[in-house]
């Protein structure tokens, strides 16, 4: 199976709507929101949830005020400075790494398991899909994201799926590089101003550590001609192949309030212009297994 | 309330928060002492807008376990407390995973040979200076590596207790955003109409909320999609201080790097009472 990941470094650029309108167009798919900061693929699809569970993130200090003994130790050790001047431990700046726990003379604390969101299955009009949601204030997005992609292998293998679509998020740290891991191909959307183009460099930059393939769509490319210009010369520097330019259009809006894609919406321009980027990328990959095949014989 | 710290936050990356961070700044600080900081460690992009005079670069770091070989006596105990299953035992070789480790010492702390020490392992830079004479901080992440809180908790150290603080935060509600949103006296949550925006904007005000830190609305690009976050913000109470509508001019001076103050004067006044409108809502 064939995993394609959607990153773009700089948000709101549009990978889920590219995301959503590769959907339409792949068949015989499987689709995870690895957004789970923010995840709004569903909002595309019309899902009915099949199956969903609970998700443990990490664990919290939590400390029993009638033991402690208020010397302080945790506060010392502690190197997120969660414990405060009245040895109390917030929550929001606790890691869960236990220092505090072995510290204690007194074992007053205690690592507590939290809940910290929900991950879901669901059936839509568009093939199943694997998503999650962060609960409010929860954190480690990064292993959300490990359990999203094993639930999306799970439905790939029993759709028997050829291809799996994955929706990242915006950024270059823990989530995105979660989202990696056994990623087959990179779409790249960006746009053409100096934030997408500072954003993009900084993004290219991990997918080459993580040495995966990347192709480069340059969205709403009409809003400064010169910026989507000087994106193909980075582009062509790099050797990464650019699969399109996408015009602005309100109609990628409008589609998004009827909860649809807008390539479903007939002669849209944008809708238009993410077809041929999907022909695009769907050459290349056939143009680069080919190459890889013939290679392989000689 | 003499001084306030104002989040600019979002949920959903792309809204204009750098927009809003950058012009909200630069408005005030005809007014009264303010300064700007950075909090998008991932991608920071206000430099690219106030062009900042970096003065000073500090390395954030993460300090990673090293094993004296010839010390440890294999007993396991520092596999066994680390939380992040950074550390393994093959045999008799003792393995530390890198990427994995959160850098909080507890194996340090559990090994009763005293066998490990630590080495420093950058995660990325602080960079501070000034930008039209504003107090600018940023940070920066180092490709390839995954904490970002770290870098935002250190930038966070360059607040200046005598001045209005406007921190441009990442996208998101997970650690980063929230590591931004800790500890300020109003979150100004940028968001665009549509179904998206609103998705992720009553994330981030519950978000908000649960930090006990008050909410605040700019809906940018005002004029397209639907009316589903004006009916939100209404219901639960929620004021909009600020629309800026969707328009091809503020849309190519933001390309370029051009503050929208500079291009279309007129919007100065407008930050300037969006800055005496958060003091309202600012606790």
């Amino acid at each position: 199976m064939r995993q394609v990941l959607f990153l773009s470094g700089k948000g709101g650029t549009g990978k889920t709507s590219l995301a959503a309108a590769f959907a339409t167009l792949t068949e015989n798919k499987v689709l995870a929101d690895c957004d789970v900061d923010a995840a709004n693929l569903h909002l595309l699809l019309d899902p009915t949830v099949v199956e969903e569970g609970d998700y443990q993130g990490s664990n919290e200090a939590v400390r029993d005020v009638a033991r402690c003994t208020g010397c302080g130790r945790c506060r010392e050790v502690c190197r997120f400075n969660a414990v405060g001047e009245g040895l109390d431990i917030d929550p929001y700046l606790c890691e869960g790494c236990g220092a505090c726990v072995t510290a204690c003379p007194a074992d007053a604390i205690v690592l507590e398991p939290r809940i910290s969101g929900r991950w879901f299955t669901a059936d839509t009009a568009k093939g199943p899909l694997a998503g999650a949601e962060l609960l409010p204030g929860e954190e480690v997005s990064g292993k959300l994201v490990v359990q999203v992609k094993e639930r999306m292998a799970d439905l790939a293998s029993s759709a028997g799926a050829d291809t799996a679509l994955v929706d990242g998020s915006p950024g270059i740290g823990c989530p995105v590089i979660a989202s990696i891991a056994g990623v087959d191909e990179v779409v790249l959307v960006t746009e053409p101003t100096l934030s997408g183009l500072h954003d993009l460099e900084r993004i290219v930059g991990v997918v080459r550590h993580f040495g995966i393939r990347a192709h480069l769509v340059i969205n709403k490319a009409d809003l400064s001609p010169d910026l989507a210009d000087r994106l193909e010369r980075y582009a062509d520097d790099e050797g990464l192949p650019v699969l399109g330019r996408i015009p602005y259009d309100r109609a990628v809006s409008t589609a998004m309030v009827a909860g649809r894609s807008v390539v479903e919406v007939a002669g849209s321009p944008a809708g238009e212009a993410m077809r041929a980027v999907f022909e695009r990328f769907v050459r290349r990959i056939a143009d680069a297994e080919r190459e890889a095949r013939e290679g392989g014989v000689t | 309330m003499p001084v306030i710290r104002v989040a600019v936050a979002s949920g959903k990356g792309g809204t204009g928060k750098t927009t809003v961070a950058v012009n909200l700044a630069l408005a005030l600080s005809a007014a009264r002492p303010v300064q700007l900081l950075d909090c998008d460690v991932e991608e920071p992009n206000a430099h690219l807008f106030v062009k900042p005079e970096i003065e000073a670069t500090r390395s954030i770091v993460k300090l990673l376990p090293r094993i004296d070989e010839e010390r440890c006596t294999r007993c396991g105990a520092c596999v066994e407390a680390c939380e992040f299953h950074a550390l393994a035992r093959m045999g008799e070789t003792m393995l530390v995973y890198d990427a994995l480790c959160h850098g909080c010492g507890r194996c340090g702390l559990v090994c009763p040979v005293d066998a490990i020490r630590e080495v420093p392992h950058e995660l990325g830079v602080v960079e501070t200076g000034s930008a039209r004479g504003i107090p600018f901080a940023h940070g920066r992440l180092n490709i390839g590596e995954a904490m970002a809180t770290p870098i935002i908790h250190a930038l966070k150290d360059e607040i200046l207790e005598d001045r209005w603080t406007i921190l441009d935060a990442p996208p998101g509600t997970g650690c980063p955003a929230i590591a931004a949103l800790h500890g300020a006296n109003v979150a100004l949550l940028v968001t665009e109409p549509t179904p998206f925006g609103l998705h992720d904007l009553t994330a981030a005000v519950e978000v908000a909320r649960t930090l006990d830190v008050p909410v605040a609305v700019v809906v940018n690009r005002s004029g397209i999609g639907d009316e589903g976050v004006e009916v939100y913000c209404r219901r639960e109470g929620i004021p909009i201080l600020l629309s800026i509508p969707f328009d091809r001019a503020i849309a190519a001076a933001y390309a370029v790097g051009t503050p929208m103050i500079d291009a279309i004067p007129d919007w100065r006044d407008r930050f300037l009472e969006l800055g005496n409108r958060l003091e309202e809502v600012a606790r």
